[in-house]
């Protein structure tokens, strides 16, 4: 279709045919003022705020609901139309208290900033306005009727993003009011989407209500540290007597892979952080308890005995294991601290995906790994297992808006009815643990088809499923953890055959993806490539590496049981509680722990090391789909240290070149007292400007950034644009991998997170909101639940 | 309680007049109304998933009009006109004899559950004002004791 001429304030523009009036109003810069309208949510035409004139039209008409024709001349700048805005300010603040002095949206509220252009504070109408108490709705969301201007978007992200319709409108005329699915609670996903979407201060966030002012918070924008979907947040740092406290996240500038989506998960349970559980210094087991200790002692306690065994018994009776929230650099960093520095391959993490094998099986289709934007943008999907409304939040957004805005088609095909079958266009219920059989009948074996086919699920119907899938174009096909090992092979066969085929692997935790990339395995080092056939590792690290594949996690647990594994460093994990393991087999061990908390692991460690979370330093995560994104430290807590500085310490007191684990400026001596100017992000900044500049990075050892260097040059598929990178751009990272044929995958160590939209791992545990929204969905405010903490 | 087949056969009888089934709701709603009198949270819930919408949604409707009940009525409803006209021609006397009569407020219902008195914006009947309707019956041109006495038909 071709383009129609407007005329909008004299300007004369050329606009797509179909498009709204507002919209191409905002596309030359002149901003047509609504709360209604939204993009990407259904027309309401409810608030009359974009009220413009338009010639040979009688009245004044909605821009938000007026399609734009060929010749159309629009004036939204006159004196009539300045005077309709005030007058529809004034009925919309005919029973609006002003509050702004004590609500929370006051300093960021669309209502306030309308009527400080208008000047429609002072009204005409001199009736009483009506009030009502505010309502507590569930432990995040709170209702202040009062301020609410019915512009209905709640209801409508609720509903039509969400897929929750938890939200409705009742008594519709001058005494409307929005109300909860159940008469005065709600029951729903707890996203927290309707508070962040709400124009005004009507529903506010019980996390953060009367907290802070906005303009009295920094504003970081991050990534999450939940689960494996890598939405950005935007936290809202305030000063605190222990150095920094968030109080706040959302996706303020919605520029980040999640747009306008978050959980409750990147809204609210960032506050694990301040936790009171939380270790605020090093502790050392002595005569059985746990005592404080400085991190001088600690690093020194930790270097003698990790030096004697080494010595004593060699680098195969020492293990570690990684963590999948910790940052690609910190990952990268512990596998190379094994390998160079203890000279062992007894390297491994909680697996949740087999990702190894999903690279094997890709060296047949080359960058044929889907991104988490492609996601929205597939004409199809294929999903395979999981279930994304819980554990996959983002995804499941993604996939559920493209089914509404673009008209995708989605198969799901899933052994329970999970929720996202409402956008399906076909569901197909297969028996529980039958996805094997599915992947192979995909690839073209028929008789896979007897475990599947069961009442309504015929042989014909399957057949006919894989015929429409094979007709799908750039299908995008998505599995969960329940495909692993050939079977992964054989799906990737399937969707060899199917031109513009990309796949998304699903795995569980913030940076399990990165994790995996990074080489946190016995056999694999960085970038899938196996142990004995690293000759570019070694050339670059300047030091012969182990080649034969070490222990993995169970085997290291076995080993330890037998007196075989002297000492396990464990970054970040918790494998006692995730793989159910005996602590007993674990007690001959010197085991050093880095974490936050005292859990079930850490317990067993000789040298506990408080640790920083994501939120508290810088680096990159990938996602589950591989999107690579930078993490933006939000603030300091005086009495931790990120994994990354820790190990380096260690690795310091060990008497290693710290030149050698990290490739920092050459020539610069390292200053190791700074560390807190370059984690700061002080150097992120100067990056951007010096690498724009032709100029090399000054960088300190504890620069991840530096690390980051050696990452994009050595693991394949990780040489995306650092200038993106840093200027907080997601980056599609490509899974390549060395030698298919030889990695050995063990399909039996995956053991998926299994979490909820309200559980994340050990993490969740710390989470009062995550608390209080399992145990009370009714009534109990956030900040006062908190679930007695098992340890 | 959930629908009742003959409640359930007259709502799918108005499917085929629309194109969706939501389009339904209205008359769904006075379908139930009919046999139940009003229309309860669990008739709502019933009515939403039978029309495929959400119950929050139906709710907005159902609370928009204000002859459909969600909450119990009496056997009788009153609806007593309270716009200018009949206003003026003495709507206030109208309304304090029936208050006292029947022992209810506006908005109540007598103890006996024999009537539910009700105001109303305007019947359309401003030419005989003041006016009010019992029921499906229009009283017009009514005093304090006209009005009383045509109460007396309703038992």
């Amino acid at each position: 279709m071709p383009d129609v001429n407007i005329t909008v304030d004299g300007k004369k523009l050329a606009v797509p045919a179909g498009t709204l009036l507002i919209e191409a109003c905002k596309s030359v810069g002149i901003e047509v003022p609504s709360f209604c309208y939204y993009p990407g949510l259904s027309l309401q035409g409810a608030c009359r705020m974009c009220l413009v004139k338009i010639e040979k039209m009688p009245k004044l008409q909605t821009a938000c609901t007026t399609v734009v024709t060929e010749g159309m001349v629009v004036s939204t700048e006159i004196d009539e139309v300045r005077q309709a805005r005030k007058a529809m300010l004034e009925l919309l603040l005919a029973n609006h208290p002003l509050d702004c002095p004590v609500c929370d949206a006051g300093g960021e509220c669309e209502l306030q900033d309308m009527t400080f252009s208008y000047g429609a504070a002072e009204s005409k109408l001199i009736d009483i306005k009506n009030h009502k108490d505010e309502q507590q709705w569930s432990p995040v969301v709170y209702f202040d009727r009062p301020r609410c201007i019915m512009c209905y978007r709640c209801v409508r992200i609720c509903g039509e993003g969400m897929d929750v319709w938890a939200l409705g409108t009742a008594n519709r005329g001058s005494a409307q009011l929005i109300m909860p699915n159940h008469s005065d609670y709600l029951e729903c996903e707890e996203c927290g989407m309707c508070i962040d979407i709400c124009p005004v201060g009507a529903l506010t966030s019980g996390a953060y209500r009367y907290k802070t002012r906005p303009w009295e918070m920094k504003h970081v924008g991050t990534v999450c540290t939940h689960c494996a979907d890598g939405c950005k947040t935007t936290l809202g740092v305030r000063r605190s007597p222990t150095g920094m406290q968030i109080v706040r996240g959302d996706n303020r500038d919605k520029s980040g892979i999640n747009g306008d989506f978050l959980c409750i998960k990147g809204r609210y349970a960032f506050d694990f952080a301040s936790h009171d559980h939380r270790i605020q210094q090093p502790l050392i087991r002595r005569e059985g308890r746990h005592v404080p200790a400085s991190y001088d002692q600690a690093y020194e306690h930790i270097a003698l005995r990790l030096k004697e065994i080494r010595e004593q018994h060699g680098g195969h009776a020492i293990g570690v294991i990684g963590s999948t929230r910790t940052s690609n650099e910190e990952s990268y960093l512990l596998q190379k601290f094994a390998r160079l520095l203890l000279g062992t391959n007894n390297i491994d993490h909680h697996r949740t995906a087999d990702f190894p094998s999903f690279a094997g099986a890709l060296a047949r289709k080359k960058d044929a790994t889907a991104s988490m934007r492609d996601v929205f943008n597939a004409p199809a999907i294929l999903l395979i297992g999981n279930d994304p409304t819980e554990q996959h939040p983002l995804l499941a957004w993604q996939i559920r808006n493209n089914v509404r805005l673009h008209r995708a088609r989605l198969y799901v095909v899933n052994s329970s009815p999970i929720k996202l079958r409402r956008q399906a266009a076909s569901f197909t219920q297969i028996p529980a643990g039958s996805e094997p059989q599915l992947a192979a009948f995909l690839a073209g074996d028929d008789s896979a088809a007897n475990a599947l086919a069961s009442g309504e699920i015929t042989r014909e119907a399957l057949a006919a499923l894989r015929d429409k899938l094979r007709g799908e174009p750039n299908l995008i096909i998505i599995f969960g953890s329940e495909l692993r090992g050939s079977s992964i092979d054989s799906l990737v066969r399937f969707g060899a055959a199917i031109s513009g085929a990309k796949f998304v692997c699903l795995g569980d935790y913030a940076n399990s993806r990165g994790a995996a990339d990074m080489g946190l395995y016995p056999d694999l080092l960085p970038g899938y490539v196996p142990v004995g056939s690293g000759a570019r590792f070694h050339e670059e690290w300047g030091a012969p590496v182990p080649t034969e594949p070490g222990m993995n996690l169970l085997q290291m647990v076995d080993a330890a049981k037998a007196g075989r594994l002297k000492a396990l460093y464990i970054v970040g994990a918790n494998p006692v509680a995730r793989y159910n393991l005996d602590p007993f087999a674990l007690s001959k061990t010197f085991i050093v722990a880095h974490d936050m908390f005292l859990t079930e692991t850490a317990l067993l460690a000789e040298v506990i090391l408080p640790a920083a979370n994501a939120y508290e330093k810088s680096g990159t995560f990938t996602n589950t789909c591989g999107d690579l994104q930078l993490l933006k430290k939000a603030g300091d807590i005086t009495t931790v240290k990120s994994d990354f500085e820790m190990l380096l310490r260690v690795a310091d007191r060990l008497g290693f070149d710290l030149r050698q684990l990290v490739p920092f400026r050459q020539a610069e001596r390292a200053d190791l007292g700074q560390s807190r100017g370059a984690q700061s992000g002080e150097a992120d900044r100067h990056a951007i400007w010096l690498e724009a500049h032709g100029l090399e990075p000054k960088l300190s050892p504890f620069d991840p950034i530096a690390m980051l260097d050696e990452i994009q040059r050595l693991v394949p598929g990780y040489d995306v644009s650092r200038v993106e990178l840093l200027a907080g751009n997601d980056q599609h990272t490509s899974i390549e991998a060395g030698v298919a044929s030889s990695i050995a995958s063990q399909p039996e160590l995956i053991l998926p997170a299994n979490d909820t939209l309200f559980t994340s791992g050990t993490l969740g545990r710390y989470s009062r909101t995550l608390n209080s929204v399992i145990e009370n969905p009714r009534r109990a405010p956030a900040d006062k639940a908190d679930r007695e903490v098992v340890v | 309680m959930p629908l009742s087949a003959e409640e359930r056969r007259e709502i799918e009888a108005e499917f085929p007049r629309y194109p969706t089934r939501r389009a339904v709701c209205i008359d769904a709603m006075k379908i139930v109304q009919r046999h139940r009198g009003w229309i309860s949270d669990e008739s709502l819930e019933d009515i939403a998933q039978l029309l495929e919408m959400s119950l929050d949604e139906l709710d907005g409707v159902a609370t928009f009009y204000n002859l459909l009940f969600r909450k119990p009525v009496g056997r009788h409803v009153v609806l007593l006109c309270d716009s200018v006209s009949c206003w003026i021609m003495g709507y206030d006397r109208l309304r304090e004899r029936l208050c006292s009569k029947l022992g209810a407020r506006l908005g109540e219902t007598t103890a006996d559950g024999r009537f539910t008195l009700l105001p109303i914006v305007c019947l359309g009947a401003c030419d005989h004002a003041p006016a009010m309707m019992v029921d499906e019956d229009l009283h017009r041109d009514l005093d304090p004791e006209k009005a009383e006495q045509a109460l007396e038909n309703y038992k």
